[in-house]
């Protein structure tokens, strides 16, 4: 459990993280979202005890990370930007880490196999390709073997292999009963991982949500329909009460009537289908919307994008 | 989820203590840095007394010889072995924030203070072995080599075993002065810069001053007061070895004393 209270971050004129408060719960898998610039390490790096906040506390388990003489058995984390001394080998790095809180070696040498990195553990990390760095930054993570982990941007940079991995790893972790902790400005990343979702935007709380209510708030869920007779379905669809837009693509856009009932009515009435979908990729479209407001370096015809999202 | 190691509940703080020691001293010990430093200063002080031993005793008149301080020359690999010291201390703060290892180290050890002390600890203990070490092999490499026996010193003559084990704290104490500007600097250039300036500039400056003022300053600038120690002869207006040893480790004290303060301030 995480709980932050009232936290500010102020690094000169700026205001990094502005009167943030939330509530990490142990078991799940709980999404920190935001985009670039929002103030997500910055969180971290305070619950961590690295930055001191302006204003406001935040504790983990009940205690401020610093009152913690072994930490590692609390909290696990991964930052952001590679944590490690490139000219030290894996094992060394971890090795070093692990005396610190008087874990030993059979431990580093388990959590260098659970991450893949076993056969490269005497290999200095600086020859690490940026998806290694990060399995060896998860390793750091599990060593004490934490009730609390938190991951910053855990995806940045892996191949679609160590993508699956992270998140499978991830619900596992929350399956054990453990808070897990999860950063991104990726909201396709976080509805496939995360169950709850905390969203910020210039370091202030926008929502603290679970991915359904979220599907569910979302304004822009359709049904897609591609067929030869479109007019004719255009027609008959609306006469059941659907709003139908015709695409560009020579698709139609139907709010108002499910796919069941799009499918149905095609049906009896002998019209063709090519395509017949749900579109629901509005967590995107809907979290864009929920932060357009707070983004700091917004391209021009930034909204029109943000309408378009799907 | 797998039992390990039982935490903190059950443990004293003086295993906690003993555990971030050998976090430190594996730290120190896994990167080639350390080794490559320590080499390097061995190396200088050994080869430079052999140096001297053959070459400078055909250069002097008859005056110098009678006031040859035999023990300050063996050595003089000082001068260059002390920029190897004083890179290491240096390194052993500097290379945590440089490489963002020391996110990862604090993560560990939240009890920053905690964290710096065992490195002077682990760094002190280091430094005096292999400095000490080096001393007495430069003296022996130097007497070995000696070709007039005239020159030749005796370890049990008076300041002669001082100036060897004072050899070895100067090096110490000059890395100690690094890891402290190393600790308030938080950058391996401009720390090293810092720690080179400190020894070289005052030396300098101190010259263009008047006699009577160089004369009373001049013994107190750190590289003048921290030789002290290993000089048997010491120079007419010098402090006395301790004395002087004492003024540069004022020095380093200072230096440290800041990063102690700093290091619990400011954002990692």
């Amino acid at each position: 459990m995480i709980e932050a209270t009232g936290l500010s971050k102020r690094y000169g004129a700026t205001l990094a993280v502005d009167d943030l408060s939330f509530t990490v719960p142990p078991g799940q898998v709980t999404g920190f979202l935001g985009p670039n610039g929002s103030g997500k390490s910055t969180t971290m790096r305070m619950i961590l005890g690295l930055d001191a906040p302006t204003s406001g506390v935040v504790t983990v388990n009940g205690k401020r990370y610093a009152e913690y003489r072994r930490p590692l058995f609390e909290v696990g984390a991964l930052l952001e930007a590679k944590a490690m001394h490139g000219g030290r080998s894996a094992y060394n790095h971890l090795r070093c880490l692990a005396l610190s809180n008087g874990i030993g070696r059979a431990r580093v040498d388990r959590v260098l196999d659970q991450v893949g990195l076993g056969s490269v553990a005497r290999q200095r990390s600086g020859g690490f390709s940026l998806g290694m760095g990060q399995r060896l930054g998860i390793a750091a993570a599990l060593l004490g073997d934490p009730k609390v982990l938190m991951f910053d941007e855990p995806v940045n940079g892996l191949d679609p292999e160590g993508v699956l991995w992270i998140r499978n790893l991830v619900r596992s972790l929350a399956a054990e009963g453990r808070t897990v902790f999860l950063s991104s400005h990726l909201m396709s990343e976080m509805s496939i991982t995360a169950d709850r979702l905390i969203i910020i935007g210039r370091g202030r709380l926008i929502t603290e949500t679970t991915v359904a209510d979220l599907l569910k708030r979302g304004s822009g869920n359709f049904v897609r329909v591609r067929s030869p007779q479109g007019d004719a379905l255009a027609t008959l669809l609306e006469a059941q009460g659907a709003v139908v837009v015709r695409q560009a693509d020579d698709t139609l856009r139907i709010t108002g009537a499910t796919s069941d009932a799009v499918g149905e009515l095609a049906r009896a009435n002998g019209v063709t289908l090519q395509e017949l979908s749900v579109q629901q990729a509005s967590l995107e479209q809907t979290f864009m919307e929920l932060t357009r407001d707070s983004v700091d370096y917004q391209a021009a015809g930034g909204d029109e994008l943000a309408r378009a999202g799907s | 989820m797998e039992a390990i190691a039982s935490p903190q509940s059950s443990r004293k703080p003086l295993s906690a203590f003993a555990d971030i020691l050998r976090s430190e001293l594996c730290k120190l010990r896994t990167v080639r840095s350390t080794y490559w430093t320590l080499f390097a200063a061995v190396t200088f002080n050994l080869a430079l007394a052999a140096l001297l031993a053959i070459f400078i005793p055909g250069q002097l008149s008859a005056h110098e010889k009678a006031t040859f301080d035999s023990t300050r020359v063996s050595l003089g690999g000082i001068h260059l072995s002390q920029i190897a010291f004083g890179v290491l201390g240096v390194l052993v703060i500097t290379s945590e924030y440089t490489t963002g290892m020391i996110r990862a180290t604090l993560s560990a050890v939240p009890q920053r203070r905690l964290m710096l002390a065992t490195k002077v600890i682990v760094f002190t203990v280091t430094a005096l072995i292999v400095g000490t070490f080096s001393s007495f092999a430069a003296y022996f490499v130097f007497q070995a080599c000696l070709s007039e026996n005239s020159l030749r010193s005796s370890i049990s003559d008076p300041g002669v075993l001082r100036a060897l084990i004072g050899g070895g704290l100067f090096l110490t104490v000059l890395g100690l002065l690094g890891l402290g500007l190393g600790a308030i600097i938080r950058a391996s250039a401009g720390s090293i810069a810092a720690v080179f300036g400190l020894l070289f500039v005052p030396e300098i400056l101190v010259q263009l001053l008047p006699t009577s003022w160089k004369s009373t300053i001049g013994p107190y600038v750190p590289m003048q007061a921290g030789s002290a120690i290993f000089s048997v002869r010491p120079e007419a207006d010098a402090l006395g070895p301790w004395t002087g040893f004492g003024v540069f480790c004022l020095y380093a004290a200072v230096a440290l004393a800041l990063g102690f303060v700093l290091i619990n301030r400011r954002d990692a």
